[in-house]
């Protein structure tokens, strides 16, 4: 249970990085947080011949509100995010989704950019992510690009990252005017990682009418899935506990849920409906007090 | 491609406890194991080497921290606490107090990691509620207790910290 040899290297520039990974491409991986890779790497599941430490790399660790979005520099700390006076102040569905990810010794090392790149299904904040909308930024050989959530995450821990890429900031939309948000999940214990999740944004016109619903399930599919069509139904209407549980329902048939070892690909569903549901009340409450 | 250089050795020098200590480490030793046999300190436990169970669990820059998730060569010219840190010149901190008073502990094994979690949450929680110490707990595995113990034994030192802050004695002491 102790990790294989490798070989380190401990940039201190996104350059530099990025130089690194295009040196060692497929026998390198990065090392954020740890909180995942590391585990994976003691028990020898993964076995990267170089690991390159980008900890050092201080250009990435900030938090700033940019053109209508949170802007988070890939290697900044999940507490930091946690605790910033921004996400309290303008997007608390942000705060609400880390409280529930993992445990404080995980979020004090643990990255976001690393929770957002691992791209594990049953991972919280990719589903807020998709239900706030955003976009990713990434780095390579040939320049940064950006990329939006739908198109990065592509199946189980596996998104468009090229070999010589890396995450360098992920982008949060900034909910517009009354809004509330709310993330619901079902775990066995506190901490563990979703069996289904379910971050919801809601923004209401100056009439108490939606003027935008944001819904994103964990642990229903193999990415995070955005309702798109519970959405599209919810946008320009009153709110109501009919128009809810319909959504809830749509949200509930977008879901693709695998069974396993914890729940049933037929709970999973339910409980995306169940959730999405309680999700919508809790918002609206939030947005209207 | 240059083939990669897995097995060189580097120099790193940390404060443990306040001490400068310094080690000569390949680039995948761990930092428990750095903490447990380079440097002699065994009150920090390894119980499932994936970071899940907490008995590792150190303060590194005043963050408490899983110290089987983190390779040695990271903690270079950090600071670093252990539950050895934590006695006062040969007196029990508060929440070794605590733990000692409200049985907190049964094998131990879980404890310094308990005890380094629970003193970095008190120091930035000083007055927590129950769920509160509750969730805080939830981060390190007890197959003993069944946490009753942990939880008020968290509690009476969340008091015992309160009351030395104020410079009264406590009523839990």
């Amino acid at each position: 249970m102790k990790p294989a040899a490798f070989e380190y290297f401990a940039p201190t520039s996104t350059a530099e990085a990025v130089r690194l990974l295009g040196e060692y491409a497929d026998d390198a991986k990065i090392l954020a947080g740890g909180q995942s890779l590391v585990p994976l790497m003691n028990m020898r599941l993964a076995k990267p011949a170089v690991l390159i430490d980008v900890n050092p790399v201080a250009e990435l660790d900030y938090i700033r509100l940019d053109d209508g979005h949170l802007a988070v520099g890939a290697i900044t700390r999940q507490r930091a995010l946690e605790r910033a006076a921004e996400v309290a102040a303008r997007v608390p569905l942000i705060r609400e989704t880390l409280l529930l990810l993992g445990h404080a010794q995980i979020r004090n090392r643990g990255t976001i950019g690393g929770n957002v790149a691992h791209a594990d299904p049953a991972s919280e904040l990719p589903a807020t992510l998709v239900a706030l909308g955003g976009e990713l930024k990434l780095a390579g050989p040939s320049g940064e690009r950006i990329v939006r959530p739908e198109d990065f995450y592509l199946t189980f821990l596996t998104t468009t990252l090229e070999p010589a890429e890396m995450l360098v900031e992920t982008r949060f939309r900034l909910p517009q005017g009354r809004h509330g948000g709310a993330f619901e999940e079902i775990s066995r214990r506190h901490g563990d990682y979703a069996i289904v999740g379910v971050g919801v944004q809601l923004e209401l016109a100056d009439d108490g009418s939606i003027a935008r619903a944001g819904i994103g399930m964990c642990g229903a599919g193999a990415t995070p899935i955005k309702a798109t069509e519970a959405e599209d139904l919810l946008r320009g209407q009153r709110p109501s506990e009919a128009l809810f549980a319909e959504a809830a329902v749509k949200a509930s048939e977008q879901a693709d849920p695998e069974a396993d070892i914890h729940a049933t690909a037929d709970y999973r569903r339910d409980m995306v409906r169940v959730l999405t549901a309680r999700g919508l009340r809790k918002a609206l409450a939030r947005a209207n007090g | 491609m240059q083939q990669p250089v897995r097995r060189k050795k580097q120099a790193i020098t940390l404060r443990v406890n306040g001490v400068e200590r310094d080690g000569l480490v390949e680039p995948r030793r761990l930092l428990c194991d750095f903490i447990r046999e380079d440097l002699g300190l065994t009150g920090t436990h390894v119980g499932c080497e994936h970071g899940i169970c907490g008995a590792c669990t150190v303060l590194v820059n005043g963050a408490a921290v899983r110290s089987c998730l983190l390779f040695a060569i990271q903690a270079d010219g950090c600071e670093i606490m252990t539950v050895e840190g934590l006695a006062r010149g040969g007196e029990l901190h508060p929440l070794q107090e605590a733990f000692w008073e409200n049985h907190g502990l049964q094998c131990g094994f879980c404890t310094p990691g308990v005890l380094m979690a629970a003193y970095e949450f008190l120091r930035d929680n000083p007055n927590p509620t129950e769920r509160e110490v509750r969730e805080n707990a939830a981060g390190n595995l007890c197959r003993c207790t069944g946490y009753h113990g942990i939880i008020q034994s968290v509690l009476a030192a969340a008091e015992k910290l309160r009351a030395e802050r104020e410079g009264q004695p406590s009523a839990a002491s």
